[in-house]
């Protein structure tokens, strides 16, 4: 038995990971995976509710956020290509397209 | 037993997670990812959820980063350049507001909170997957269908932005006419031939 803690705190951790992943690293792709991470974090900390609460729902919840996901991964990798034909570069510092 | 498979599984999911964003190069950091998403789904099992569980290594670990991969070697990324003074800003940016995050979580973890009462799914006897496919179909059935929704938004607006405009052609696609005329192999031998001199 696992006390519902213990997947709540490395559902932070990750959580925490993925912050510092977006707002340290340059790579626009990098950043993507560090969003996913967060995604993932709110996915585990929806399992173990479900797990201490003896329900369904959270795991719903986990399977429309799955979908959510892929749907944003798709036309998110789509902008980046496009953004790298245009300016030869994935990382998001040297893309200023909109700075006035 | 649990217990340390789950310490296990949760180490292994935090330390692949540190490591994708402290690589440099993204194939590796994507390869890691693959290892935290694996891991994330051993805790899904241990955690009653196998049909998510199942789900996250085929869709995450599986199609997603697939595409992640695809992507990074159809751009032909290398390792990061980085340095000067902006980078190191930004990194003590970066991980001083990461701490901040952990600190909050921290203080919520240590105050009090409830779970509030059990009401208990009750004990059908179902499996974890044949409950989850009835609470969707039933009670979930309309956010399920503009899931459907969203997904084929999502396949026409990745379509529609990585095709262009039709001004730029696509690489690979451009035909043979547009190219410029080749210069014969004849030729090539003309031009030393006059500086030789």
């Amino acid at each position: 038995m696992i006390p519902p803690g213990g997947p709540l705190i490395v559902s932070a951790l990750l959580f925490t990971i993925g912050v510092v992943g977006v707002l340290v690293r340059r790579n626009a792709i990098v950043i993507f995976m560090s969003v996913e991470l967060m995604l993932n974090a709110g996915n585990l900390a929806f399992i173990s509710f479900a797990y201490a609460l003896h329900s369904l729902d959270g795991q719903v919840v986990v399977f429309f956020v799955m979908a959510v996901a892929a749907a944003e991964v798709a036309v998110g990798l789509a902008i980046i290509v496009n953004l790298f034909r245009l300016r030869e570069s994935v990382f998001v510092d040297e893309i200023n397209l909109l700075k006035g | 037993m649990i217990e340390a498979l789950f310490v296990g599984f949760g180490a292994a999911a935090l330390v692949s997670a540190l490591l994708v964003i402290l690589h440099r190069n993204p194939v590796t950091s994507a390869l890691f990812l693959v290892v935290a998403f694996c891991s994330l789904a051993g805790i899904y099992l241990l955690l009653h959820a196998e049909f998510v569980g199942m789900v996250q290594v085929i869709v995450y670990a599986g199609a997603i980063m697939v595409l992640f991969l695809f992507v990074i070697m159809y751009l032909n990324l290398g390792q990061d350049r980085e340095g000067g003074a902006a980078t190191v800003l930004r990194r003590m940016i970066g991980w001083l507001v990461g701490a901040l995050v952990a600190v909050q979580a921290a203080l919520l973890f240590a105050g009090h909170w409830a779970m509030g009462p059990v009401s208990g799914a009750p004990e059908t006897g179902l499996g974890n997957t044949q409950a989850l496919g009835q609470t969707l179909y039933t009670r979930y059935l309309f956010p399920f269908e503009i899931t459907s929704l969203v997904l084929l938004v999502a396949m026409v607006g990745a379509i529609v932005i990585s095709k262009g405009r039709g001004s730029r052609p696509a690489p690979g696609a451009s035909a043979p006419a547009e190219r410029p005329p080749r210069l014969e192999p004849g030729d090539r031998a003309a031009p030393p031939d006059g500086a030789s001199s």
